[in-house]
């Protein structure tokens, strides 16, 4: 099952909890089961089908953009904001 | 150089002639400004003078009476935009706001902001038409500054705005476009068990990237609906995909021919001229070019943030930081987009801080929509954190770099957002730079200081697609996508040549329009190098692959059979060999033409860049004029691909540092207007103000790609402003907490009259 890091602002959906574990092959399944344990975070994650564009999500390390990534079992994930360089 | 283990390579880290470079000394280089198209006619903006009005009327008839004027253009011209926000490669932008930063439409939000455009037969009669639009302004209050702008009662720039959070909307009426925050341990706790606490606050100006060569597009809208767009920028695709939005116009009839660029550092992503340009072809059923003049480009593009930072930092006896918490506020300028969520990400990175808190807010002003700079957001963050994290360490009575070794981040250390860092090279820097020539050396006479500051950026991967061709004589043409600002042509064209075992001057490198290649992010976020690089190595296996299986024929045995090393293909059983070279003449002289394409993805930010900065600066006690005695830059480059060009981004990034710490700022009248835009009183740095900037490249390199790549360009902007700023510390006895540090403010605080 993935960690999945709760973003601070968002621990009141998750009663509290700083990390959980969830299950979830993709992005898309750990949201979708997360919104299932702890509805409204799909519609604070998700929009139109797509990652809103001012969130992006880690797995183990690597920034994704895309919903349907592959996630490992052990995977670590981190809800964190979109990034823009210069 | 300090380099950590790495393979031998062959064309990596040599240092050859770039291929653009003859074009670009003789002046052959095609920029926006030189294109001349027939019958092409010649567009200027009108602007506004008020930092904050409702437009009232504008009356275009007089202008459209003058003789020579062809067109005039509005933002009622403009399709109405989506209230959505858009991704758009790199970043993202609310379609609405895009399309009213281009023309205003109802308000103008900054002076300077775009409410009118006219294409004339030439520039003359264009500006004496500009003089001719007549435009009533109801004047409101403007709001400039980032903690007054969040004020209940500041001027309120958009009624619609509410503050956007990962937990949702708000449901007030704000400036405040958004807020971030994160949370890791318990820092208030954590401060209760810390022998030393430091609690300042800064400020930061708006400061403007200072490209030379100010913003051209040309535009072609045919009467097929076809448009050409010839401009100057770092994103070709990104320029494509907005103009089709504020256009609403297929994505598939816009072709973008990105010209030479003269230096974007960010400033050069969005649009303000192309989506004018074209409707004004539109009109016209001509080409219509529009430059901007500097002060333009000061008032009418995108600066960075002015900025706000409350920091708190604490840390035990033996020298270990334990607690951090931090409320950061930036400007966004006239519509939601400050980098406030980068800065805060970069604010701690160099780091290994258990407890942290950090409160991020975007805010939006009566200024210029802010854009990306260099390491967007992280050079003002760690001008706070690193003069924190040097306070600390002499309240400690630690050395500063070697505090900075004790409290570094390591592989696996929760780095920003929390997310566990790869192998990453920050301690490796401040070990090199502990190792210098440079802090080794006594620094003697009085009002002299050295300081030190770390930086920390992460590195863009995004998407890449490039084209490798095996030409007759068995050399290879490149074709890319990504506007080549520092050098990508040559590490790209060296990565190609790397992967096939080819000379660099073997590979032949071109930078083509949005028809011709496949889809390619900005120039930017320091990515070329490092994720087109990983589509050319894609593309010369590709290659590689497919010229075995041409070989097998004339060399009449199984593709399976033969072996490809070094550069060199082989049967296995060593009847055959030849170079690429050969190889190639054999295959293309044979049969049809040999090409191979790739399109990568090379994720989002990556494994990041840390650079370590020393600089001495004496303090003229009566002037307040801080001069630059020495400087040196230690830097993470993962591999250098090509050393001389990492050089450069490092002693460019310093000068542009050097120019934001000690005289650059957005200065406004209380009116919201600037009154400095121009080079003459927007103070840069010129080669008279900076001595040699000294570099020591460190290779950790990254595990993220095939050679070892990590970006370059941006980090080295970070350091300076805190370097810069504990180095005065050292030399006059007094902190600077807000920039610019010119003569004035350092005079204002060592005589405590500030």
């Amino acid at each position: 099952m993935a960690v999945v890091w709760i973003p601070s602002l968002l621990r009141p959906l998750a009663g509290g909890a700083s990390t959980l574990r969830i299950p979830g092959a993709t992005i898309r399944d750990v949201i979708d089961e997360l919104d299932r344990r702890h509805p409204g975070f799909r519609d604070r994650l998700v929009e139109d089908g797509e990652l809103r564009p001012q969130v992006a999500i880690s797995v183990d390390s690597q920034v994704a953009t895309e919903l349907d990534t592959a996630i490992g079992d052990d995977a670590e994930l981190h809800i964190i904001p979109a990034m823009s360089g210069g | 150089m300090v380099t950590t283990q790495k393979p031998k390579y062959n064309v990596i880290g040599t240092r050859p002639v770039r291929p653009d470079g003859v074009d670009k000394v003789t002046g052959r280089a095609l920029y926006g400004a030189d294109l001349r198209l027939p019958g092409m006619l010649f567009g200027r903006i009108k602007r506004s003078p008020h930092a904050h009005a409702i437009i009232k009327r504008i009356d275009v008839s007089k202008a459209r009476a003058l003789p020579g004027v062809k067109a005039i253009v509005t933002a009622a011209d403009l399709p109405e935009a989506e209230d959505k926000v858009q991704n758009l490669g790199e970043g993202s932008a609310n379609l609405r706001e895009l399309s009213n930063n281009v023309l205003a439409s109802g308000k103008v939000l900054y002076r300077g902001h775009a409410v009118a455009a006219v294409a004339a037969v030439n520039v003359h009669v264009a500006l004496e038409a500009l003089d001719l639009i007549e435009v009533d302004y109801e004047v409101l209050p403007a709001v400039l500054d980032p903690r007054e702008a969040m004020l209940p009662e500041a001027p309120l720039l958009h009624e619609g705005l509410r503050t956007r959070s990962v937990a949702g909307p708000g449901d007030k009426p704000t400036n405040v476009a958004s807020h971030t925050q994160f949370v890791f341990g318990d820092a208030e706790k954590a401060f209760a068990d810390c022998d030393e606490i430091v609690e300042r606050e800064f400020s930061t100006k708006m400061v403007h990237q200072g490209y030379i060569e100010p913003h051209a597009s040309t535009a072609m809208w045919n009467s097929d609906g076809q448009i050409t767009i010839w401009t100057s920028t770092q994103g070709p695709f990104v320029v494509r995909a907005q103009c089709a939005e504020v256009l609403r116009h297929p994505i598939s009839k816009v072709k973008v021919v990105p010209m030479e660029i003269g230096g974007g550092f960010g400033g050069k992503i969005p649009v303000y001229l192309d989506p004018v340009a074209s409707i004004l072809s539109r009109m016209t059923g001509k080409p219509v070019k529009i430059q901007m003049d500097r002060t333009e480009v000061f008032e009418g593009t995108g600066p960075t943030s002015g900025t706000s930072i409350k920091l708190k930092m604490g840390a035990t006896k033996d020298g270990k930081i334990v607690a951090a918490q931090a409320d950061l506020a930036y400007e966004a300028g006239a519509y939601p987009g400050s980098p406030v969520a980068e800065g805060s990400l970069c604010l701690l990175a160099p780091y290994d801080i258990e407890h942290v808190k950090i409160d991020a807010y975007d805010v939006v002003v009566n200024k210029p929509k802010v854009t990306a700079y260099r390491a967007p957001g992280a050079p003002a963050a760690m001008f706070a954190g690193e003069q924190v994290v040097d306070e600390l360490a002499e309240r400690l009575g630690i050395d500063p770099l070697k505090f900075r070794v004790m409290n570094t981040a390591h592989e696996g250390t929760r780095g920003p957002g929390g997310i566990p860092y790869v192998r990453i090279g920050h301690e490796e820097c401040v070990e090199a730079a502990l190792d210098s020539a440079h802090y080794n050396a006594p620094l003697e006479g009085e009002n002299r200081g050295r300081g030190v500051a770390s930086g920390f950026w992460f590195n863009a991967g995004l998407r890449s697609s490039v084209t490798v061709t095996v030409q007759p004589d068995g050399t290879v043409s490149l074709i890319e996508g990504s506007t080549d600002i520092g050098g990508t042509r040559a590490s790209l064209a060296m990565q190609l040549a790397e992967t096939l075992g080819v000379a660099f001057e073997d590979v032949k490198p071109t930078v083509v329009d949005t028809d011709s290649v496949g889809y390619n992010d900005v120039t930017g976020g320091s990515r070329v190098t490092y994720g087109s690089g990983m589509a050319v190595h894609e593309a010369g296996l590709v290659l590689q692959r497919e010229m075995v299986q041409r070989l097998a024929r004339p060399w009449q045995c199984a593709p399976e059979d033969i072996e490809c090393q070094d550069g060199r293909f082989r049967t296995k059983d060593g009847a055959k060999d030849a170079s690429f070279k050969d190889a190639a003449k054999l295959v293309v002289s044979r049969g049809p033409g040999v090409t191979a394409s790739a399109s990568v993805h090379a994720g989002g930010f990556g494994a990041g860049a840390f650079a370590t900065h020393i600089v001495d600066v004496e303090v003229d006690p009566e002037t307040g004029k801080v001069t630059i005695l020495r400087y040196t830059a230690v830097q993470d480059a993962g591999t250098a691909i090509h050393p001389s060009y990492v050089e450069g981004q490092m002693q460019g990034g310093v000068v542009q540092g050097i120019g934001w710490a000690l005289n650059e700022e957005y200065f406004y009248d209380d009116q919201g207007r600037m009154a400095n835009s121009s080079f003459l009183d927007y103070r840069m740095p010129t080669t008279l103000d900076v001595p040699m900037i000294d570099t020591i490249i460190v290779e950790v390199p990254s595990p993220n790609h095939p050679f070892g790549v990590r970006g370059v360009g941006e980090v080295p902007i970070v350091p300076p402003l805190a370097a810069i700023a504990n180095a005065v510390y050292r030399a006059t006895g007094v902190r600077q907490t807000q920039l610019p540090m010119s003569p004035r403010r350092i005079l204002e605080t060592t005589l405590g009259i500030a």
